[in-house]
């Protein structure tokens, strides 16, 4: 196999569960301050994934009193402590930019049905 | 030694201690022998010549073969030349390998950079170009005017033009090594390397 990937795929992370735009997850993420180390969760809707293998990212949005805030993950980052699915959701669109524009009602996802 | 011959891999990234995620070009260099050594007395300037990746002798035309065999060397298929004053204690025969480079050193590459034919100013020298509208007609990624009137009725030599880009020996400096795995003679610089995929690059030390 080509080294360059070969590189890139012994870094890559396998313990994420899987999820998908439009699913709601938190994120514990691990801050250094200084020589302290803490996590700190981001909970939100997932509106994009993107890029592939090792340079693989996501986007997730949540609205924090208000304002509408984003955070791009890198999906294979170490400070990554773990992924949890809050609420599987079902869209129909691979990116979800809409949700910026979108308030109230026009601003929900639907609930996917997992069988 | 100061530098190996390499071969440019291709880019991927790597997450460091603190997480941080490094863009990083991979190069496997060396092993390299030292197949010869110049001298300012007899070739006019002082150098050492390096080989990198052996090679199958049937790969090769006589006069080559015939310059390995007169130097007790297996056959390479790629020799570079290294400038350097301080040779004296690198023999010919000797074998360097990336166990040279060590990790956050700062290191030169040198490469020939991706050919890109015949290119305009705009993409060649970073000239603005034009509008592309008020009243700018046909002209929206031209030099502009070139030169004064009757004095001088020439254009100064040098003067920023269309013209051939790229494929060039283009060297940059100050490359961080993020990485060096010995087991597979691979180097990880921090950033990009000029060239394509598989092309050749020398790797040198800052001294």
């Amino acid at each position: 196999m080509d080294i360059v990937q070969q590189i890139g795929k012994d870094q890559m992370r396998t313990d994420h569960p899987e999820f998908r735009v439009g699913d709601t997850i938190k994120v514990y993420y691990k801050i250094k301050e200084g020589t302290k180390e803490r996590i700190q969760v981001f909970q939100g809707i997932v509106i994009q994934r993107r890029g592939m293998q090792i340079s693989q990212t996501f986007t997730v949005r949540k609205s924090s009193s208000g304002v509408g805030v984003e955070r791009i993950f890198p999906l294979h980052s170490p400070n990554i402590d773990k992924i949890e699915v809050v609420r599987f959701g079902r869209v129909r669109r691979a990116k979800l930019f809409y949700l910026r524009k979108a308030t109230g009602k026009a601003a929900r996802v639907k609930e996917r049905k997992r069988y | 030694m100061i530098g190996l011959i390499g071969k440019k891999l291709g880019m991927t990234q790597i997450f460091n201690e603190s997480g941080e995620c490094i863009p990083v070009t991979v190069i496997q260099a060396g092993p390299c022998r030292v197949i010869a050594r110049k001298s300012k007395e007899v070739h006019g300037y002082d150098a050492v010549q390096l080989g990198f990746e052996e090679v199958d002798t049937k790969k090769l035309n006589k006069p080559d073969n015939g310059y390995f065999a007169k130097k007790n060397s297996p056959a390479y298929r790629y020799l570079r030349e290294f400038r350097l004053k301080l040779y004296k204690d690198i023999n010919e025969g000797e074998m360097f390998d990336v166990s040279m480079f060590v990790e956050h050193e700062i290191i030169k590459v040198t490469g020939t950079s991706k050919g890109k034919g015949f290119q305009g100013v705009m993409k060649r020298y970073g000239f603005s170009g034009f509008k592309a509208s008020h009243g700018v007609h046909e002209s929206y990624r031209g030099p502009g005017s070139i030169g004064m009137c009757a004095t001088p009725s020439r254009v100064f030599r040098g003067k920023k033009l269309p013209g051939h880009t790229g494929n060039a020996t283009v060297s940059v400096k100050n490359l961080q090594v993020v990485k060096v795995d010995t087991e597979h003679n691979l180097v990880m610089l921090k950033g990009a390397v000029p060239g394509h995929r598989n092309s050749i690059v020398r790797l040198r030390k800052e001294l």
